[in-house]
């Protein structure tokens, strides 16, 4: 018997294991839409039986409620679709503040780590391990009925010049109610905006060329502040000042800051800045100290070494765990809720919900919009994250 | 996170149902409880003392339901929600009643597959103000900062008498009534709006409650009651008949202290209420003396309410609508026959 080398034949089509993968990826995928079919047409069928109504209609009926801070017009003849609206822009507004003032507050406290003053040292310890450990819900209800809700009544409010005031209602500063020519104005603010790019470029190209630097920040600041007073000071000021003033219970007119937002935001950026403290810590100690002594040794300026040596080696660390801090802070301002600030979901998934009873839908809305901002939040941080990552050359 | 688990909660018991319309009498009878929707703590209608005993006008139609049922007022499992979460809760199944100051609205029995079994306080929203901001009436409140609870008809209402009457105001909405105090007592809002019985109530917890006055206006109808799921209508009988029996039982003079006297020697139509010569029971079906349980065991409607929210409660709320029609009120019992 003749041993017939064995000839590679092509398998039978199941034994393939591409087919084979194909398949059983094939047989996931049907099993999962059936799973989620029959969920949903499940809950519909069982809604219908019970009386429930179901659908978006409800987005088109009237709310008939009123909500106290809006960022668009809205009123109680609105319908449940502006609500949303609403709601949502009040979650961005707190999320973008919070965001913001976070980031200062952590760089600051995470450089303050590093200090060679003791007394600033220990303090930015002190923060990140005070403000760390303690749940959030409870510094939310902290500063909102302990420390705002100890403020004076309108009557009694405490002023800024007559113009700017704080109470337990809030804070009120004077608004701008622009006239004819402020467009000149804001041409002008845009124009420096602009410039400062400009400029920026020619600074970098010039210092490439030639290896002279040129100072960008002060004439950034410069042309940030100086263009636009020209512009006023060209056009005459054209703006009227809308100063609050006390009529009968509250104080009307200029800008109202809401206790629950001031409280919320203040929450969030004394919460979230302790973990960004955390991390911008974390970033500056995985730069090797023999970078630093390099810079040295070359002549750089403290100053100089930590913002073209440390912070960009840093940052590769950093912005990674700020990605998830924003993130984490968009969710966390659900907390919301608490104190009635009219956020998405005090709002849309409270108020809302209840008037309409339409809990599948809203609910469902509600998270698909905190995985779309969380997502756009992720997008940007990946453009960051990859414009400050290793560039090998 | 209560109130997000209970929307999942309904998400999965909806999905995954199948359809199925349990009979809740069975499922109670099963159990050997009631469960029972109130609210976080409201004075005079569900509140729990400090030995976790629940008590109050709203309590007291789980347990007549208890006691209709089961023969026994106190197999009530209480689950205290808040004005956001009660209509989840009901309709994930996660409670038999929703008895919890609950508005009867068009709204909410007609899209929310719920029903209203009756009424058991006729109430009207009204305001509470403090005495030093020199207000008599509501029309005065002009700019004013309100405190409200969130998820009521007193959104609406309050909405829709400021826009009626070119008024502005600010609402700051809470989500439980004593956030909605504690917004009142710091000076948050001037005003505090709700139901007439619950400013009583809330006015009692202020730190000095002769501080705050409710203004006279009453500005909705209020038509509190007891609410079951859309599609069970033996169950949605038995509580409307619970409601009643209270009713009929104040009307006809009975009540627990003389629930067996009536029983053994009272007219024909005490003996029929006590469940004596009558199938009234089994047609719903459950024991006969159904309506004596309710009666021997929680009282009479008139013994409740002054119990609780009446003259031998600290609310001293008078009668008023809720008085029997015969007696200047308008609460009216169907016959039991």
């Amino acid at each position: 018997m003749s041993e017939k080398p064995q000839v590679k034949s092509s398998p039978s089509f199941f034994n393939n294991p591409r087919n084979r993968s194909i398949i059983y990826q094939l047989l996931l995928l049907f099993g999962l839409g059936y799973f989620f079919y029959s969920i949903i047409s499940n809950t519909l069928a069982n809604m219908e039986a019970r009386g429930i109504q179901s659908g978006y209609d409800f987005l088109f009926n009237t709310a008939g409620f009123d909500i106290l801070m809006s960022l668009i017009p809205y009123d109680a003849t609105n319908t449940y679709g502006r609500t949303f609206i609403v709601g949502l822009l009040n979650t961005v507004l707190v999320s973008i503040i919070g965001i913001i003032l976070s980031t200062m507050v952590g760089f600051i406290m995470g450089v303050a780590h590093f200090s060679h003053n003791l007394l600033i040292r220990k303090l930015a310890t002190a923060y990140v391990e005070t403000f760390r450990n303690i749940p959030l819900l409870l510094q939310i209800f902290f500063w909102y009925f302990a420390v705002l809700a100890a403020l004076p009544s309108a009557r009694q409010s405490m002023s800024l010049g007559e113009v700017i005031f704080l109470n337990v209602r809030g804070l009120y500063f004077p608004g701008l109610t622009p006239e004819g020519g402020a467009s000149v104005v804001y041409a002008a603010i845009a124009a420096a905006i602009i410039g400062i790019f400009v400029l920026k470029r020619w600074a970098k190209k010039r210092q490439d060329d030639t290896g002279q630097q040129f100072p960008v920040l002060w004439v950034s600041l410069g042309m940030l502040f100086g263009l636009p007073l020209l512009a006023l000071i060209v056009m005459g000021f054209p703006f009227a000042w809308d100063i609050p003033y006390l009529k009968g219970f509250n104080f009307r007119g200029g800008i109202t800051v809401i206790p629950e937002l001031m409280a919320l935001a203040l929450a969030l950026t004394v919460y979230t800045g302790a973990f960004i403290a955390e991390a911008v810590r974390a970033g500056i100690q995985a730069v090797p100290h023999g970078q630093t002594e390099a810079a040295r040794s070359i002549g750089l300026k403290e100053g100089k070494i930590m913002k073209l040596i440390i912070v960009p080696q840093a940052m590769r660390v950093i912005v990674p765990l700020l990605n998830s801090e924003y993130q984490s802070l968009v969710k966390n301002s659900t907390l919301a809720t608490a104190i009635g600030y009219p956020d998405l979901f005090t709002v849309f998934v409270g108020t809302t919900l209840n008037q309409t009873g339409q809990a599948i839908e809203i609910v469902f809305m509600t998270m698909a919009v905190y995985f779309v901002v969380n997502m756009t939040i992720s997008f940007l941080m990946n453009r960051l994250n990859s414009s400050v990552a290793l560039t090998e050359r | 996170m209560k109130r997000l688990t209970s929307v999942i909660a309904t998400g999965l018991a909806l999905g995954l149902s199948f359809g199925a319309q349990a009979g809740t009498l069975e499922d109670v009878q099963k159990r050997g409880s009631v469960s029972c929707g109130v609210s976080t703590g409201l004075a005079g209608f569900s509140q729990k003392d400090e030995n976790g005993t629940w008590s109050g006008l709203d309590v007291d139609v789980c347990r007549s339901v208890a006691a209709a049922v089961l023969g026994d007022a106190s197999k009530v499992q209480y689950k205290p929600l808040t004005a956001k979460e009660r209509f989840t809760a009901l309709q994930s199944g996660e409670i038999d009643i929703l008895s919890r100051n609950t508005t009867w609205t068009h709204t909410r029995d007609t899209s929310l597959g719920l029903n209203f079994a009756g009424v058991n306080y006729y109430d009207g929203q009204g305001f509470m103000v403090s005495k030093d901001l020199g207000v008599s009436s509501a029309l005065d409140l002009d700019g004013a900062a309100v405190c409200i609870q969130a998820g009521t008809t007193t959104e609406l209402n309050l909405a829709d008498y400021f826009r009626a009457n070119g008024i502005t105001y600010n609402a700051i909405t809470f989500d439980t009534s004593d956030q909605t105090r504690a917004g009142f007592e710091s000076g948050r809002c001037d005003v505090l709006t709700s139901d007439q019985s619950q400013l009583y109530a809330l006015r009692i917890g202020l730190k000095d409650p002769s501080s705050a006055m409710v203004l006279p206006e009453v500005i909705s109808k209020e038509p509190l009651g007891p609410v079951v799921r859309q599609g069970d209508d033996q169950w949605f009988n038995i509580v409307k008949w619970s409601v009643y029996a209270m009713v009929e039982a104040e009307f006809m003079g009975i009540n627990s202290a003389n629930a067996d006297q009536a029983k053994s020697q009272g007219n024909p139509g005490q003996q029929r209420l006590m469940g004596v010569d009558t199938d009234s029971g089994e047609k719903m079906g459950i024991s006969n003396d159904w309506a004596y349980n309710i009666v021997k065991q929680v009282g009479n409607y008139g013994e409740s309410f002054e119990r609780n929210v009446g003259q031998g409660s600290p609310l001293k709320i008078s009668r008023g609508l809720n008085a029997q029609w015969n007696k200047g009120g308008i609460m009216y019992s169907s016959p039991v026959r």
